[in-house]
């Protein structure tokens, strides 16, 4: 878990080791959940703006859900439906062997559900937003349908596709109440906003200073890395 | 010989009504017109952009609109080349990318580059090869345009006001070109205007167009050029 950021990185950021695994779990967790959230928000994204079909839009609803639920009574629904019997559970014991709640996979699965409304709106829209006669040229060219939305829509909408990204890693990274209630606060499985609200609740508040700190500057980061990214060869 | 495009299709939208049918041959057929008279409206026909309500559209004796059958063949299947008024270049490609995707004779990327690298130097743009769209002149952008529009080795080439966005002097220069280059090729051509000097410069035929409705069409005569094309259609109606 501690892969993503090296130590000696940490160290010569000045960042103490009592952070390392709270923001090792964080970032993983978060990389993890966006990697996920981009792959299928944009797919689904390229669906709902490009396709005609019954039930679009409630679609669309259904998975926006997260956005406008607070996230502790998204992590209530998680917790019940992955932690108490049924089918959901049952599934969990078969592939990995127990339930994944208060687990590092219970905190991935709880940020893809908070994360996911984001990218999918934010690439519906950027793809909604092409103008269709690059497409239509696209076609005159002979391209096929899968060339045009890979050669054409997708670069053509990767500014907001970008963004939907970063909104989604964001969220993933900042996620605290469905987090909190899907994994609780167990060792190796406490994100950053957990452990501030650890240090909070006993009354560490150096360390809630320092936590708080950490997260503002990695979220200052990440922010700065994804603009830059969607300026990177402007036409 | 098999006509490069028979067409006679209607189509109603709104409060338009077109109605039209004509025949192309080899060299290039201009649809004249007012703005709003439907020549835009048959070359996206022609194209499989949209599809007419009514009648048939054959490319080269290929059937690939017939309404009465069902039949309709998509855009990236009628072997068609199009020219847009803005060129439509993809914005994120350079000038040679824009060129060589439109190329289907060959497979593989070297081979398709090369390719698209000539017709770059056919039409004058191969300085700017490896531009992208945004850093090029309106003039350059169209030659660029109609390198892609030739490059796939279309049986039709449609070309939709491609000069209309550019300055007088560009235009002149590229009529020329555009004439040049289309009849170097071979491809038979549609090209769609409202400007009667265009017409008369770059057509062979002249297809005039009012209110949905072909009213006459006329062969234009060259000095360098006597004969007509083959199968051009004798003159009818006031042109």
């Amino acid at each position: 878990m501690t892969g993503l950021v090296p130590h000696s990185w940490l160290n010569w950021l000045g960042i103490p080791p009592w952070v390392w695994d709270p923001l090792s779990v964080s970032l993983h967790a978060a990389f993890e959940a966006t990697i996920v959230v981009a792959i299928v928000g944009s797919a689904l994204g390229f669906l709902l703006a490009k396709g005609r079909f019954l039930g679009r839009d409630a679609i669309e609803t259904v998975l926006s859900l997260p956005m406008a639920f607070p996230p502790t009574v998204v992590g209530w629904y998680l917790l019940t439906q992955m932690g108490g019997p049924g089918p959901i559970r049952n599934a969990e014991v078969r592939l990995f062997g127990h339930p994944l709640t208060f687990t590092f996979n219970g905190i991935v699965i709880a940020q893809i559900i908070e994360s996911f409304p984001y990218c999918l709106r934010f690439s519906r829209t950027a793809i909604a937003g092409v103008d269709p006669r690059f497409e239509q040229a696209a076609r005159a060219m002979g391209l096929s349908r899968w060339r045009t939305a890979l050669l054409v829509t997708l670069p053509l909408a990767r500014r907001g596709l970008v963004a939907g990204v970063a909104m989604a890693f964001g969220r993933a990274l900042g996620d605290f109440g469905a987090t909190m209630i899907v994994a609780g606060s167990v060792p190796m499985a406490t994100t950053m906003p957990i452990a501030l609200y650890n240090a909070v609740f006993y009354g560490s508040h150096e360390q809630a200073m320092v936590l708080a700190l950490v997260q503002l500057a990695v979220a200052f980061a990440v922010l700065l890395g994804v603009s830059r990214l969607g300026k990177v060869r402007p036409w | 010989m098999t006509p490069a495009l028979e067409l006679a299709v209607a189509r109603r939208i709104g409060e338009f009504d077109l109605d039209v049918a004509f025949t192309v041959e080899s060299g290039i057929s201009v649809l004249f017109g007012p703005s709003g008279a439907g020549k835009s409206l048959t070359l996206a026909l022609i194209a499989g952009l949209m599809r007419p309500d009514a009648g048939t559209i054959a490319i080269n004796g290929q059937v690939v609109t017939d309404c009465a059958r069902r039949t309709y063949v998509t855009t990236q299947k009628r072997r068609i080349g199009m020219v847009f008024q803005d060129g439509l270049l993809l914005p994120h490609r350079s000038a040679l990318d824009n060129v060589a995707l439109a190329v289907r004779q060959a497979s593989g990327r070297q081979a398709r580059r090369a390719i698209a690298r000539s017709w770059l130097e056919r039409v004058g743009a191969e300085r700017f090869a490896d531009r992208r769209p945004g850093s090029l002149s309106g003039g350059q952008r169209q030659r660029v345009a109609l390198a892609r529009g030739l490059a796939g080795e279309p049986a039709l080439v449609l070309l939709d006001e491609p000069l209309s966005a550019l300055g007088s002097d560009v235009r002149q220069e590229l009529r020329k070109l555009i004439r040049g280059v289309i009849m170097s090729s071979g491809v038979p051509a549609v090209l769609v205007t409202h400007d009667a000097a265009e017409a008369e410069e770059l057509g062979d035929v002249i297809i005039a167009y009012d209110h949905g409705r072909v009213t006459g069409t006329r062969l234009v005569e060259r000095p360098e050029c006597p004969e007509r094309p083959q199968g051009a259609p004798e003159s009818t109606g006031p042109v």
